[in-house]
């Protein structure tokens, strides 16, 4: 039996709600309990004195993609669980829009194996329909069997209501969760932007944010038509509220993410069409930001994650509206989401209810918790730790982070996974 | 001097005072224009390449034009057809050409944001003629001076800018530009051909036209740009003609000198009436034209002139 005593610690429970000091004993890979920040330690326990610092569940990142299959210059398995380690991520849930997508089980046993290959836990979500062409359901069945955490198309929209509506009758049956990407596919098609003052005088295409709160609202009718579990991968828009405070009140089993980017950045970040700030969907306005960081402490706005997106410089180097979309943030969520902390919005156990806790119980994994019992899935760092990011220090194979330059607190000093350390030294 | 700039990008860098001052040279240039020799040395011996990755015909004569008479040795490259096919990047272009080592460099792209791009690339001044639905800044700095001509001043004067705006750089440049110099701006289109957030840049909207112009000094028609329309922007032509097109009935409504401007090229009897269009006694148009190629050999000499301050400051080593 191995046990490690983490002593002297600044405990985040986000079940409980709590952040106060204490220790945490770790048996087994697993954890035991809890006691005195200064509890003596059981015989032959390794001791590590956290000085104070934050220990807490490791983060779990919804929505990461991996360049594997297809793009592995991009970002490999071994890449990305170098940064997620790093960051203080213990578990991705990785996306499916890989090319080919993972959408028939060989390709998930492949990503599966694969997996291996990196330093922390992978759990695969696999495409919603073949090809991710939106015309015919994947085998919601036999990939759940094989362990697909999730069914989604990604940012594609199932544009046919009535295949969507279908994938969803059958995904309740196998009691799959589906994870949506809330927009209306017409309205937002060739938009670059989020309509407005800014993206008409820099002549950037647009979408109306309506056409969020549209896409929403589809879904959500279908979702009570169908009774299905229901996950919005990024809910980004103060309008896009009303809907889903009424579908939870109503009873529906129903939840709903952000990135962590439209949780800190807003639409004039952009600036001389820095395309490092392109995402999908695109950055919104500072109303809309700060009402999301209200809508994540009230509870409404349950995951926040860094939906990870390689791209490599030529993908970048681009005119603004031709340059591929998404940002790298396995080692920037948590230093990113630092500032909300900082600024005051958040709480230390409301972001680790949103970035470890709330995705653990949607998709059914037992960490994200200091619950005795839970795996020892831990990082420990120092919430204060003030640095300058530079893009070229991050571990993934892509270095596209509109916080190169930034000035960023919270510094990552450890990173556990089932008791073993996977990042940082033993100091 | 007071025209800093290095790069002339977009009309939303330039002061005031630095609009001033290049409009200033542009009428001396006006007046060199209608001499029979038409000669300066101001590039002399500087080279000046023209970049379109668009169509055009009359920025990219006015452009050559203007390198001409200066006396720049000017190439024109006409990027649809060339290496840009073969897959080459914007940036790849870029650096290549930089190597030929220009001095000015004319660039004109579909793409918002491309000129800002290539700018940031090169070591040579670089002059956006037109990108995507941004800017068009030297087409909004010949707008100005031709108003100043026409009126007698750049300021306190109400300008009717009318059409498609939500698809127009010039729209966007004079909006900026004519802004920066304290006028009234009143913008007139269907909804569908307005651009988002409107209502936040300090301008009036109508949708009636006549409502618009009425008491404008400077009627602005814009192109109907078939080209770029997705497609259901508007019902038809007849009925854009009928309720935004410029005809003698509605130009009654403005101020009685007001005069007619339009960038060109016009489609007549979709947003113009030909008689409006050929009415010396309203009509700029003809004008613009004459500007453009001043307001574009003041635009070169003034970057020249800061690129040659800077390179002369690093031979000597100074920091400027």
């Amino acid at each position: 039996m191995t046990a490690i005593l983490f002593s002297n610690a600044r405990l985040i429970d986000p079940e409980a709600g709590t952040d106060g000091p204490g220790s945490l004993l770790v048996r087994d890979g697993r954890i035991g309990g809890r006691g005195a920040p200064d509890e003596a330690a059981p015989e032959g326990a390794e001791i590590v004195d956290c000085g104070g610092r934050v220990l807490a569940p490791g983060l779990i990142d919804w929505g990461v993609k991996i360049g594997e299959p297809g793009e592995r210059h991009k970002e490999s398995f071994r890449s990305a669980g170098l940064a997620a380690a790093a960051g203080g991520v213990t578990t991705i849930i990785a996306r499916p829009d890989t090319a080919p997508p993972i959408d028939t089980p060989e390709s998930l046993e492949f990503v599966t194996r694969r997996a291996a290959d990196a330093k922390v836990n992978i759990r695969h979500m696999a495409a919603l329909t073949k090809q991710r062409a939106g015309r015919e359901m994947v085998e919601i069945g036999f990939l759940s069997d094989l362990g697909a955490a999730a069914f989604t198309d990604g940012v594609r929209v199932v544009s046919d209501s009535k295949l969507l509506s279908r994938c969803m009758a059958y995904a309740r049956g196998t009691g799959a969760l589906i994870v949506g990407h809330p927009q209306d596919a017409g309205l937002s098609k060739g938009a670059a932007a989020t309509s407005g003052k800014f993206a008409s005088l820099y002549g950037i295409p647009a979408v109306s944010p309506m056409a969020e709160v549209m896409g929403l609202d589809r879904d959500l009718a279908l979702v009570a038509m169908t009774g299905c579990r229901w996950h919005a991968d990024q809910v980004t828009l103060a309008a896009a509220l009303p809907a889903l405070r009424r579908v939870r009140a109503a009873g529906l089993d129903v939840t709903a993410g952000i990135s962590i980017h439209h949780l800190t950045l807003n639409e004039f970040d952009v600036g001389d069409y820095r395309t490092f700030f392109r995402f999908t969907p695109p950055l919104r306005s500072e109303d809309d930001r700060e009402a999301m960081v209200q809508a994540v402490a009230e509870g409404v706005i349950d995951v926040i994650a860094s939906f990870h997106t390689p791209q490599d410089e030529e993908s970048k180097r681009l005119p603004f509206e031709a340059a591929a979309p998404g940002a790298v943030g396995l080692q920037t969520l948590l230093p990113a989401a630092m500032r909300l902390y900082h600024q005051g919005g958040l709480s230390l156990p409301q972001l680790w209810r949103a970035m470890s806790l709330n995705p653990a119980k949607r998709l059914g994994l037992e960490a994200g918790r200091l619950t005795p019992g839970a795996p020892a899935d831990l990082v420990l760092f120092d919430p204060d730790a003030p640095f300058v990011l530079d893009r070229f220090a991050l571990l993934s194979k892509s270095k596209n982070t509109p916080f190169d330059g930034a000035r960023m607190e919270g510094r990552v000093a450890g990173t556990w996974i089932g008791g073993n350390r996977v990042f940082g030294d033993a100091s | 001097m007071s025209f800093r700039a290095r790069h002339l990008l977009g009309i939303d860098h330039l002061s005031p005072p630095e609009i001033v001052t290049l409009l200033d040279l542009a009428q001396d240039y006006a007046g060199l224009n209608r001499r029979t020799i038409k000669h300066s040395d101001a590039l002399a011996g500087m080279t000046q390449i023209n970049m379109f990755f668009e169509n055009s015909t009359r920025t990219q004569s006015s452009f050559e034009l203007a390198g001409m008479r200066l006396g720049a040795d000017v190439m024109n490259m006409s990027m649809q057809t060339s290496s840009v096919k073969k897959g080459e990047t914007l940036i790849d272009t870029a650096l290549t050409l930089n190597a030929m080592q220009p001095d000015l460099l004319v660039v004109r792209h579909p793409q918002s944001g491309a000129v800002n791009l290539l700018a940031e690339k090169v070591n040579c001044a670089v002059i956006n003629a037109g990108d995507g639905r941004h800017e068009h800044p030297t087409q909004a700095l010949l707008d100005a001076l031709t108003i100043r001509r026409a009126k007698g001043r750049l300021h306190r004067l109400s300008v009717a800018i009318c059409g498609d705006i939500a698809h127009s750089r010039v729209a966007r440049s004079n909006l900026i530009l004519l802004g920066k110099m304290e006028n009234r701006i009143r913008l007139i289109g269907p909804a569908t051909l307005m651009p988002a957030g409107v209502g936040e840049m300090g301008v009036e909207v109508f949708e009636d036209m006549r409502e618009g112009l009425r008491g404008a000094d400077v009627v602005m028609m814009l192109r109907l740009q078939r080209e770029r329309m997705d497609g259901g922007f508007i019902p038809s032509e007849r009925e854009y003609y009928h309720r935004w097109g410029l005809d003698a009935e509605k130009l009654a409504l403005a101020a009685p000198d007001a005069i007619v401007m339009h960038p060109g090229p016009m489609n007549r009897g979709v947003e113009i009436d030909g008689t409006i269009a050929d009415d010396i006694n309203r009509s700029v148009i003809q004008d613009q034209v004459e500007m453009g190629v001043a307001v574009r050999m003041a635009a070169l000499d003034l970057l020249a002139r800061n690129l040659r301050a800077e390179r002369g400051a690093a031979a000597a080593g100074v920091m400027v």
